[in-house]
């Protein structure tokens, strides 16, 4: 049994123009000691997704699914104190914003032990050791005086890694890390990623990975799940979907970077004209078929799902399977 | 190779983000402004208190100050002994109590509206040159606004009252001298967004003087919110006034001041409540109108955009 | 910090001094004192002797000098009218005027933060509707008309409570909440607001994602951060309170400070008048700055800078 099943998971969100279909009909499964990637640009419904499976979404989200189970627990049915045990204890999320993700008004020490404290029975002398030896690991130094210290008084590198720290605790299943290094140097993002693909190896945890960035995913992810205004578009292994991407999207996305060896240097990168589409109201057909070079008439109607072999889907019509040059 | 997309094809996407037709301010204003219940009601309520105050001499036949010892304290016609002759009663001196209740209106409106004029002009100036010039002139006029606020107002216009002699003038002018802190305050911090807009340093650019900056560019752009700062600080003044009256240095007798009337009924409230009901709930009513109004031409006042 | 501190006192002691010279000049310009002393049947010869011996034919200076002088060792001179010292006077009133404007600020704090916490965590429910009714129909309220309405329910009809004076803790109850119905819009407001802003905040999300219980994420990470705020305005409010004493106080007949300077106002007792407007002044001067170093207190970003 797979740790995580999501099937069809929909996110709507009423506004005042109409419902906004954030999300339509995500599904994946994730094993344990696999990391995902779901790759897509701002606004492609990765974030929400994420939050969906903690269900942290905000109130006014509508969450829908045929299957959301967490290790056999079914998520959509799940009470709220039932979630509140999983959460936190069994899965943990990072989030993206570390300059506010922290409560200002409490130590470090104070946030990073209290989810330990509030699963498990354990002493305030062993929840702060694990803290410190958490820190350690996440490569703090001085790690015990850091426990005293407030959130405004580090660093964003710094509060990032508290927050992969407090994500690990408990020891969880399962950890979402949402954009864990859009807000960091360069070179404290590698550390970063090389030090959750360790952990996650180490502790054997599930990792999903909301990135943008398709250099992360290369260097950390098993699989990956492309999405474009709010549906998966293509998914499978790292290696398939990097070895021979299909969709057009994901074809426009691999050339938009360049690749170490492939792309010649002074050669221009490849861009992908006009916009995403407002999601509002009803939505037909492929969404990406206003800026796809290979949009035609059949284009507008309800695209299927189409398996290319092993774990490799995608969500278009095109028969050509391509390579990305 | 398939064929570029027919435009058909493309249509339902393009049409998600149609915009709506463009609408004049005005119109705008009116159709949200019909849509907020608050404003609707305030608006309601205060036209009616101010259709009063205006047609009184219409609305009634009595004469406010016409004394008639004979029918004294005759209760409204609620009550047992009432009568539709007088049927909001009559007052201590055998004045007709609807009388009263409506050319008071007229003093509640003009202490409101006088006692915002002061204030709102001083506040405006001082918040616009604070937030327009900023620096030290911003530092002492919050300077300025700290020890106006530490000055307790009540006191303070009892005491002016009482030294300059308590009249229908003072009041409105001691208030008014009072009350200009949240103009001053709001004043402030709008022209200090505005001023940094981009349209201010074009004209500052091309050479317009700061007069006309200011009068041209920066005060249509705060005049919103100094117009909901009116709204409340004119319940404000009101009500003070009301106290004022009713402390014996404020409105004078025989003006048909709510707050005097309050004053003047207190010593047979225990008999007939009446006599302190109807000017208060009148005094409140018109309170909350304004109040209402205020809080309603916020939120239609707002950027469009905001959720 | 101690430098934070240090500002702020400067700023206080500041405004206190400006304050002073307003409400001295306040008296002084509206009119001849002299003559309002005196009467307004005095001959001129009785207005000068008047002047000379209030010390009111020395120049304006001098006399706010001499004034500010005393009033650094609590010597605001004799009152005009009653036969004691306006330091003797005042001490004896404050006590009342302080305990009303506790008991009133207690009673709307008390009121005001829950119901804002509720209207919050259901923001847009039947709570909120209704504490935001409330709110726009209290302010509409006068206050003395509130205070006669409540003798007339519980003192008179009811017989609960005593109708006036001050001489046992049940004679507060009324004034109290006359006097703290005005603060609890106010507060109510900006907890809800206050409460909305955090409730919508990273941190909270991040708290929720621990699997804290809701009590836990709403009073320990929610309300922390949207008190601070308040503190602010409960100085305020209390500061308001003092000031607006002078009504209730009228009202149901209490000898405190307000009732003192109604008097005073009243008999043109203007060393009275000076010395109270003074001491409300600087009380509220004080409750700010004591808020800000409350609020530099509540928040570490400011606490340990």
């Amino acid at each position: 049994m797979a740790l995580l099943e999501v099937d069809r998971l929909t996110i709507d969100i009423p506004t005042e123009a109409g419902l906004l279909h954030a999300v339509g009909g995500v599904s994946f499964t994730l094993e344990r000691g696999e990391t995902l990637a779901i790759v897509g640009e701002s606004g492609s419904g990765k974030s929400l997704t994420s939050l969906a499976l903690m269900d942290l979404l905000p109130s006014r989200a509508i969450r829908k699914a045929a299957t959301l189970r967490f290790d056999g627990i079914d998520l959509m049915a799940a009470g709220e104190r039932q979630k509140e045990d999983l959460r936190g204890d069994r899965m943990a999320m990072i989030f993206q914003e570390p300059m506010t993700s922290l409560n200002p008004a409490y130590t470090i020490g104070d946030q990073l032990t209290e989810a330990l404290r509030r699963h498990r029975t354990v002493s305030a002398k062993a929840a702060r050791e694990r803290a410190v030896h958490l820190l350690e690991r996440v490569g703090i130094t001085a790690a015990a005086s850091r426990l005293g210290q407030y959130p405004h008084q580090l660093s964003g590198g710094l509060r990032q890694r508290v927050m992969i720290a407090m994500g690990l605790m408990c020891e969880p299943d399962l950890i979402i890390a949402d954009e864990p290094t859009t807000a960091l140097d360069v070179t404290i993002q590698a550390q970063i990623l090389r030090l959750l693909r360790d952990l996650q190896q180490e502790f054997g945890m599930a990792l999903i990975l909301v990135t943008h960035d398709l250099g992360v995913v290369a260097r950390v992810a098993t699989k990956v799940a492309v999405m474009y205004a709010g549906r998966l578009v293509e998914t499978g292994t790292v290696r398939e979907v990097f070895g021979a991407p299909s969709h057009p999207y994901t074809r426009g996305l691999l050339r938009s970077i360049p690749v170490p060896g492939r792309t010649r240097p002074g050669e221009p990168l490849g861009t992908i004209p006009g916009q995403v589409p407002g999601l509002v109201g009803d939505v037909f057909g492929c969404a990406f078929r206003n800026r796809c070079d290979h949009a035609a008439e059949a284009c507008a109607g309800a695209i299927p799902e189409r398996l290319l072999g092993g774990n490799h889907r995608m969500a278009c019509i095109l028969e050509t399977v391509g390579s990305p040059q | 190779m398939t064929a570029p997309a027919p435009s058909s094809a493309l249509a339902p996407a393009a049409a998600l983000e149609a915009v709506p037709p463009r609408r004049s301010p005005t119109a705008r204003f009116l159709r949200r402004a019909g849509r907020n219940p608050s404003f609707m009601i305030g608006a309601t309520v205060l036209a009616i208190i101010v259709a009063m105050a205006l047609f009184a001499p219409l609305i009634t036949a009595y004469d406010p100050y016409d004394q008639d010892i004979a029918r004294r304290l005759i209760p409204p016609v609620w009550h047992a002994k009432g009568s539709w002759e007088h049927w909001l009663g009559t007052d201590k001196l055998g004045r007709d109590y609807f009388a009263r209740l409506v050319y008071g209106a007229r003093i509640s409106l003009l202490i409101g509206i006088a006692t915002v004029v002061v204030s709102g002009l001083i506040g405006t100036a001082l918040g616009v040159a604070g937030g327009y010039f900023g620096g030290r002139v911003d530092m002492a006029i919050g300077y300025v606004v700290n020890v106006r606020l530490a000055l307790p107002v009540v006191l303070i216009a009892l005491a002016a009252a009482a030294l300059v002699g308590s009249s229908l003038e003072t009041v409105i002018l001691v208030l008014g001298l009072l009350l200009w802190d949240r103009f001053a305050v709001v004043a402030r911090s709008a022209t200090m967004q505005v001023a940094h807009a981009d349209y201010i340093a074009a004209a500052r650019a091309i050479g317009c003087s700061t007069r006309r900056i200011v009068l041209s560019e920066v005060m249509p752009n705060i005049l919103n919110p100094l117009i909901v700062v009116a709204t409340l600080e004119m319940a404000h003044a009101i009500l003070l006034e009301a106290a004022l009256s009713f402390l014996g240095l404020g409105v004078q007798p025989p003006l048909p001041s709510w707050g005097l009337m309050i004053a003047e009924g207190k010593q047979f409230m225990f008999f007939s409540a009446w006599v302190i009901a109807i000017p208060g709930v009148a005094l409140a009513s018109l309170v909350l109108a304004i109040n209402l109004l205020g809080d309603g031409l916020r939120d239609v006042t707002a950027p469009e955009n905001r959720s | 910090m101690l430098l934070y501190i240090l500002r702020r006192f400067g700023v206080a002691l500041s405004v206190a001094l400006t304050v002073s010279i307003v409400a001295f000049l306040l008296l002084h310009l509206s009119g001849d004192l002299a003559l309002a002393i005196a009467g307004p049947e005095a001959s001129p010869a009785q207005v000068e002797q008047v002047r000379i011996q209030y010390g009111l034919d020395k120049p304006l200076a001098v006399q706010y000098l001499d004034w500010l002088a005393g009033a650094l060792h609590f010597d605001f001179g004799r009152s005009f009218y009653f036969r004691e010292t306006v330091a003797a006077l005042v001490a004896e009133r404050m006590p009342v005027t302080m305990t009303l404007g506790a008991i009133a600020l207690g009673l709307a704090l008390l009121v005001a933060i829950p119901l804002g916490v509720v209207a919050a965590v259901n923001r847009g429910g039947w709570i909120d509707r209704a504490a935001l009714v409330f709110c726009v129909l209290g302010q509409a309220i006068p206050t003395f008309w509130l205070g006669l309405t409540l003798i007339l329910v519980f003192a008179v009809n009811l017989r609960w409570l005593p109708v006036s004076g001050n001489a046992t803790w049940a004679h507060f109850v009324m004034p109290a909440i006359a006097l703290g119905w005005y603060a609890v819009p106010a507060v109510m407001r900006l907890t809800r607001n206050g409460m909305l802003d955090v409730l919508a905040s990273d941190y909270i999300r991040t708290a929720r994602a621990k699997g804290l219980r809701w009590p836990t994420v709403l009073f320990k990470h929610a309300l922390r951060n949207a008190v601070v705020p308040v503190v602010a305005l409960a100085a305020v409010q209390f500061g308001f309170m003092l000031g607006g004493s002078i009504v209730v106080e009228a009202v149901f007949s209490m000898h405190g400070l307000g009732h003192l300077a109604w008097e005073a106002i009243g008999r043109k007792d203007f060393p009275v008048v000076q010395a109270i407007v003074l001491l409300l002044a600087s009380i509220y001067i004080g409750l700010t700055f004591l808020a800000d170093l409350i609020n530099a207190w509540l928040d570490p970003r400011i606490r340990v800078a």
